[in-house]
């Protein structure tokens, strides 16, 4: 034991032996089941949602300083670049929505039973993708 | 003698080193995990709030954005999903960097600057929409 965080892996076996702790996810060795790419997923998109609040405070600070800061947060969201991260924004925001809201479930007390795990599992990714086609049909007709 | 692959050496007293390393629980993870939670429970509604009133305000200007605020229902809806939006992207970033950035001076450095820009972002979005509300 060289390295002294070592000595926060060892802890006690039901029998009092002490154990080596196994380290937990092996992501090269499980098969990759709904729920973790989901919660994987999760993670993800809420950092890339966070990235994302950088262009709303751009564009309510432009809308609220001068038609030329305006002009210029407009010009960059008409742009296929800006086009491109809008709907990568509400697709992030709609499946981090709705994976949220199983999560909320989960911490609720419910739907922890496996089937029913692959089962929200499988909605959500349903829902999600429906939704998004939706809000990216209406966005795209409105604009 | 015990088998080698059961063995394990024990040479360090974990909890004065856990102690001296400021280790263990910092009594305050239930109020994160809460706080966590009722911000998300907030959000759900205000999200699909905000997403139908971005489709609608495609191509909007500046008077068409400021009239949209100067109600006060919008106005209000907008505020709380400022807050809320950014008191959970803090928690959930905060997660994720204290469980992938494990060298020091990366991690505390990441942990205050998300926080420090979390804030300065919430404000800005407040300063911004109370002056284009008010």
């Amino acid at each position: 034991m060289t390295d002294v965080r070592d000595a926060l892996m060892v802890g006690r076996s039901s029998d009092g032996k002490l154990v080596r702790r196994p380290l937990s996810p092996h992501l090269q060795v499980y098969r990759w089941p709904v729920s973790m790419a989901l919660s994987i997923s999760h993670r993800v998109t809420g950092v890339g949602l966070g990235i994302g609040t950088l262009l709303l405070t751009w564009w309510l600070v432009a809308a609220a300083t001068s038609d030329a800061a305006f002009a210029a947060v407009q010009g960059f969201l008409a742009s296929w670049l800006g086009v491109l991260l809008l709907l990568l924004w509400a697709a992030a925001l709609i499946f981090h929505l709705f994976t949220g809201i199983r999560h909320l479930v989960w911490d609720a007390g419910y739907g922890f039973d496996d089937h029913v795990y692959r089962i929200t599992g499988w909605g959500v990714v349903a829902v999600t993708a429906a939704v998004i086609l939706i809000v990216w049909i209406i966005g795209l007709v409105v604009w | 003698m015990p088998h080698p692959a059961e063995h394990v050496q024990i040479d360090i007293l974990r909890s004065q080193l856990g102690q001296v390393r400021g280790l263990g629980a910092a009594r305050a993870g239930a109020g994160h995990w809460w706080s966590q939670r009722l911000t998300a429970l907030a959000l759900v509604p205000l999200t699909l709030w905000f997403i139908c009133a971005a489709i609608r305000l495609e191509g909007a200007s500046r008077a068409n954005i400021a009239g949209w605020l100067h109600a006060p229902v919008p106005l209000v809806l907008m505020l709380c999903l400022i807050a809320a939006t950014f008191r959970h992207l803090e928690l959930g970033l905060r997660v994720v960097i204290e469980d992938y950035v494990h060298q020091n001076p990366a991690r505390l450095t990441l942990l205050l600057g998300q926080r420090v820009i979390c804030i300065l972002l919430a404000l800005f979005c407040f300063a911004a929409t109370l002056e284009l509300g008010l």
